[in-house]
């Protein structure tokens, strides 16, 4: 293709968006519309699985072993725990440790009284999973292990979290394929009342000769045009809102702030962004070309 | 080996002046009669052709035949050495850049003035910009709209538009100018005009095919007129007379 089609095919993909300028804002308000409500459940499902991978993360199983158990074996089985894909960290508390900590919540000066450390086979290790749902998964392989004598674990806490996520998963798997399918029959809807406005166009351009490339590129630079702005918009939108909002929610619900904290807005647009671009730009292709193409048999 | 000799008794069967050769064409469409019907025909390079008839008589299946828009259920078309029944998706258009088109409706793009519209044409050839710049002003020179480059094409007249869809039509110089009732939309004034600007553009060498229902203008320019009925040639004389269907 010569360098001066080329830009003109841009040109004309450029001219086409102001000649329909109504076509052109018709579709990307529908575009915006469906990435501005995508945008905003994407925020609200990234937080909330934020909350919960936050509460995940602070549940533990605590591993006791038997008496006589040496610190090197519960060293060696620490390390094992650990090449485990489900578990996230693995602390270490020995007897000593214990008896401290015990000594500190419990008894306070009343502690003078013991000459030797009565938690002595109290040395444990405390795994946290990276995959709250494995928890049933670990605790019967630590109960497989022979040294090991008692695995406390909170599965009341580990199964509503596991439940939490999942009904995340399956509400926003739920929500998306809706949101997908309304974008879908707007986008066309859109893009087919545009087209068969032109279809006269394309007709003429086919009967002097044009190939299907050359009849179709300038309506999918259009199209890709129409999708970077139509998720642009929103973008913008949903940066101040999310802004605005997260400030509302510190202030208002203050006393939340230990268990809802918020992800910042950087955050959220570093996966958001690029989403919702490649959604726009590929609504944006399709639409022109599969469209174009039922015109093109002329 | 035999594609090969196939191909051989094809182009033995074409003479070779022939620009466009029909060789019993039948086009049927899934209900009614064949709106072509084993009709045979050929046409010499550099001829001026009316085509002439009723409606239904097979005169828009021929147009649309002879554009590849449409391929026979049986015969063989041959433009311009090409088999149109054996051609490829991809190589119709630059079958038909070798052809000019006009429509009765002039099929411009509305939304662009008289220069895009006739250079769309050389856009489509990848003509570079200089001589696009080069070719369209002689031309619209040629069709007398010069000093209209710049109008949109919905604020010309009826004779104007026409115009202009004849200097797309022959900017990129087709060997074939297929013209669809050119005049049906016109005023006798400017009728007159557009069958004298075909013949120039005949006079030039390029062959010319108009369909039309203007009596007047086939009897007076004394040209070959292939009469139809029913999908069939009825007359094919030599700077023949305007027949009417039962005559």
């Amino acid at each position: 293709m010569r360098m001066s089609s080329f830009l003109y095919t841009i040109g004309q993909g450029f001219k086409n968006l102001r000649r329909n300028r109504w076509y052109t804002l018709a579709s990307i308000a529908t575009i915006s519309a469906c990435l501005f409500l995508f945008g905003i459940f994407y925020s609200v499902v990234t937080n909330f699985q934020h909350v919960v991978k936050t509460a995940e993360e602070g549940v533990s199983v605590t591993v006791f072993f038997n008496e006589g158990t040496t610190e090197d074996v519960i060293l060696a089985t620490k390390s094992l725990i650990e090449k485990r894909p489900e578990v996230s960290k693995v602390d270490y508390i020995s007897a000593a440790d214990a008896w401290e900590s015990f000594k500190t919540d419990y008894l306070g000066e009343y502690a003078d009284g013991f000459t030797e450390n009565p938690l002595e086979d109290s040395a444990n290790l405390q795994i946290y999973l990276s995959d709250v749902s494995m928890q049933p998964a670990l605790v019967t392989y630590l109960e497989s292990i022979d040294t090991v004598r008692t695995v406390n674990r909170s599965e009341v806490t580990a199964s509503t979290l596991s439940g939490i996520n999942k009904l995340i998963a399956y509400v926003s798997f739920g929500i998306i394929a809706i949101l997908f399918l309304v974008s879908i029959f707007l986008i066309s809807n859109t893009v087919t009342i545009g087209i068969s406005v032109r279809k006269e166009e394309i007709n003429i351009m086919k009967y002097i000769g044009a190939t299907d490339f050359f009849v179709r590129a300038p309506f999918v630079v259009e199209g890709i045009i129409i999708g970077i702005i139509g998720s642009l918009i929103p973008l913008v939108i949903i940066y101040f809102v999310y802004n605005r909002a997260a400030e509302f929610v510190a202030l208002r619900f203050s006393m939340l702030n230990s268990i809802l904290d918020i992800l910042p807005v950087s955050q959220i647009f570093e996966a958001l962004t690029p989403i919702s671009i490649m959604i726009g730009v590929g609504i944006g292709f399709l639409g022109s070309v599969t469209t174009v193409r039922k015109h093109l048999h002329v | 080996m035999e594609k090969v000799n196939r191909r051989k008794r094809r182009a033995e069967a074409v003479p070779a002046d022939d620009i466009i050769t029909l060789d019993n064409v039948t086009k049927s469409y899934s209900t009614g009669a064949p709106a072509l019907n084993g009709v045979t025909l050929h046409i010499k390079k550099g001829e001026f052709v009316f085509i002439v008839g009723d409606s239904g008589s097979g005169k828009s299946t021929l147009i649309k035949l002879l554009l590849r828009e449409l391929v026979p259920s049986d015969g063989t078309i041959t433009v311009m050495g090409q088999d149109l029944g054996r051609m490829r998706h991809r190589n119709i258009p630059k079958f038909r850049r070798k052809l000019g088109i006009v429509f009765q409706d002039f099929r411009l793009l509305k939304d662009r003035n008289v220069y895009e519209n006739v250079a769309f044409a050389q856009r489509i050839i990848q003509k570079s910009t200089r001589d696009i710049k080069k070719n369209v002003p002689s031309v619209l020179a040629m069709v007398g709209l010069a000093g209209k480059y710049k109008s949109k094409v919905t604020q010309l007249a009826g004779g104007e538009q026409q115009r202009v869809a004849l200097a797309r039509a022959i900017v990129n110089k087709p060997e074939i100018l297929l013209a669809d009732e050119p005049t049906g939309n016109l005023d006798p004034n400017n009728t007159w005009e557009i069958m004298k600007l075909m013949e120039q553009i005949n006079l030039n060498g390029t062959t010319v095919i108009v369909v039309t229902h203007n009596r007047e203008i086939v009897n007076a320019m004394h040209k070959r007129v292939i009469t139809m009925k029913k999908g069939v040639v009825i007359h094919d004389e030599e700077e023949g007379e305007y027949h009417d269907e039962d005559e």
